[in-house]
């Protein structure tokens, strides 16, 4: 499998994505610039988390018109599998590929701290073949990850099954309500969503960061199977 | 011909900023202050078009990039 992690001026994530499949996973991956047009015939397109373009104006606004982006939409909409974690979740939505957007957090802090997610029965090519209810225990490391979508669009998103995490307990619970679980804010505690078709995938949470439990800390690996899943090793 | 957009979140999309600023003003007992809605002003320069032109690519750069209309308003202003 060929794994192109775009590189936008400011990602800083991009090593943690090659490291996960690269080494890990002993799939093919690769950088790719952003000012690059050609994905260099890849089956898997990752946007990696960090600070594109210092987060100015919004984050992910000045991402979404790099020339990369361009070859990215065309692959996605040839049904080519997208995934964007963090920052490229923001950008994911900002380019349209995604529904919804990242607010500010509820708590208007930066937050960078252990989250569970809980997996959820979707149509998404990340996870989506996951045992429903599996707990990932990974780092967040955001300030705009309070997810919104107006209410027709979150009920066309729960009805489509294109919610594929949501923040929990360490039980799996899910309480929008609760800000310690919740820690953001976002929108029926959703975490990560994906399209219609399922092959565009985004999270806020960094599971890349929990896949060994040398040094996944708390999280131990248990952020590595749904990439293990991906690559179908 | 100078343009100003300015930029802020919709109606029902909460803005924290915005509270915040009110549990701030409320320490300070000013309690008559609601509805605080933080925004962004951008301004801009268009040249070598028409008025009619100006306006419908500042309206176009809107959409694009300058708001996000899944969360965001947006007003254009000649100043």
């Amino acid at each position: 499998m060929r794994v192109a992690v775009v590189v936008f001026p400011g990602t800083n994530c991009d090593q943690d994505v090659v490291h996960v499949f690269g080494k890990l996973l002993k799939a093919e991956a690769f950088p790719v610039w952003h000012r690059d047009t050609d994905l260099q015939r890849a089956d898997l397109v990752v946007l990696p988390g960090g600070f594109s373009y210092g987060d100015y104006l919004r984050t992910g606004a000045l991402a979404k018109l790099s020339p990369v982006m361009q070859a990215v939409k065309d692959f996605a909409g040839r049904g080519g599998k997208v995934l964007g974690i963090c920052n490229g979740f923001q950008i994911l939505c900002e380019s349209g590929l995604l529904p919804g957007a990242l607010l500010e957090n509820v708590g208007q802090r930066f937050l960078s701290r252990f989250v569970h997610i809980k997996t959820e029965r979707s149509v998404g090519f990340f996870a989506g073949g996951m045992e429903p209810g599996k707990v990932i225990t990974c780092p967040i490391a955001h300030f705009q990850g309070n997810y919104y979508a107006d209410p027709a669009t979150l009920a066309e998103l729960e009805a489509n099954g294109q919610v594929v995490f949501r923040y929990s307990d360490a039980a799996g619970v899910v309480a929008p309500a609760d800000r310690l679980s919740n820690v953001n804010g976002s929108c029926n505690a959703i975490a990560g969503v994906c399209n219609k078709a399922g092959n565009v995938v985004g999270l806020m949470p960094h599971p890349e960061r929990a896949v060994e439990s040398l040094t996944g800390f708390v999280g131990g690996d248990t952020g590595l199977e749904p990439f293990r899943r991906v690559v179908g090793a | 011909m100078r343009f100003q957009v300015l930029v802020r979140l919709k109606g029902g999309v909460l803005d924290v900023q915005g509270k915040a600023i009110e549990t701030g003003l409320k320490d300070k007992k000013f309690n008559a202050f609601k509805n605080i809605r933080v925004g962004r002003v951008i301004e801009l320069d268009v040249d070598g078009v028409s008025a009619t032109e100006a306006r419908a690519q500042v309206e176009e750069v809107c959409k694009l990039l300058l708001a996000n209309p899944v969360i965001e308003q947006y007003e254009i202003k000649e100043a």
